[in-house]
């Protein structure tokens, strides 16, 4: 906080901090993005090659 | 040898955030699903690399980057035009998944130089610290919190938000957040 005018100095208008509303706001838009997919969980075929590259496992069917 | 329990299901948790983030590298969600495939192959291929107790998604995370960038240093095409894949084959998914709100925001992160917009999803999505991320990306702290700083200001200036102002995709985003389970 004591080098905030040193920092603004170096910080052109470009990298300027934003505000922290601005940085949620951003943050959960990217985060609703990502979990779009992450809520889609494990799809069968990774599940399935585990399996195949697990050799302990050999069932095809849990 | 077989996989030990912990380490299987430490693989399996991790495979939907490593889903989401291949997706936002290379912008195609079937190629992005051969890239989480191939982490995997490489992973298992490589588990006594893997020290039990260190953190099990950083370490497919950082295969499934490097996998990511040799694959495009072969495909010299791909790597020149990579940015410009990315941002048409965007421009297609909100109708895949339903969630048009979500185009403008999208069409923004597509802008994005490549190394920026990885550093904002480690950071702002998978949540890794910044030592973490820069542990992934193989670059100093100080190179990850630049290129998060200076993504999410690229972000704010094509998306023309400023403090204390609406910003339309917010909105619907609230709206969509609220009404989904």
């Amino acid at each position: 906080m004591d080098s905030g005018a040193a920092r603004t100095r170096k910080n052109d208008v470009k990298t300027a901090k934003l505000g922290r509303e601005v940085q949620a706001r951003l943050g959960q838009q990217l985060r609703a993005i990502y979990d779009d997919v992450v809520n889609q969980g494990v799809p069968d075929r990774f599940a399935d090659l585990l399996k195949q590259l697990d050799n302990k496992d050999n069932k095809d069917r849990s | 040898m077989p996989i030990d329990d912990a380490v299987r299901q430490q693989i399996l948790d991790t495979i939907p955030s490593l889903r989401a983030f291949a997706i936002s590298l290379c912008g195609n969600v079937d190629r992005a699903d051969d890239l989480v495939q191939e982490t995997m192959v490489r992973a298992i291929a490589n588990i006594d690399s893997f020290q039990p107790g260190t953190n099990m998604s950083a370490w497919l995370f950082t295969i499934l980057r490097n996998h990511f960038r040799s694959e495009y240093r072969k495909r010299r095409r791909e790597v020149e035009d990579a940015d410009g894949h990315y941002a048409d084959s965007l421009k297609s998914q909100p109708e895949q998944h339903g969630h048009i709100e979500f185009g403008e925001f999208r069409e923004a992160l597509a802008q994005l130089p490549s190394d920026q917009r990885e550093a904002l999803i480690l950071v702002g999505a998978s949540g890794f610290s910044y030592e973490e991320a820069a542990h992934i990306c193989d670059c100093a702290v100080g190179t990850i919190k630049s290129r998060v700083n200076r993504a999410r200001n690229r972000l704010a200036e094509i998306l023309h938000v400023r403090d204390g102002e609406d910003f339309g995709p917010d909105e619907q985003t609230r709206a969509v957040l609220a009404g989904s389970k």
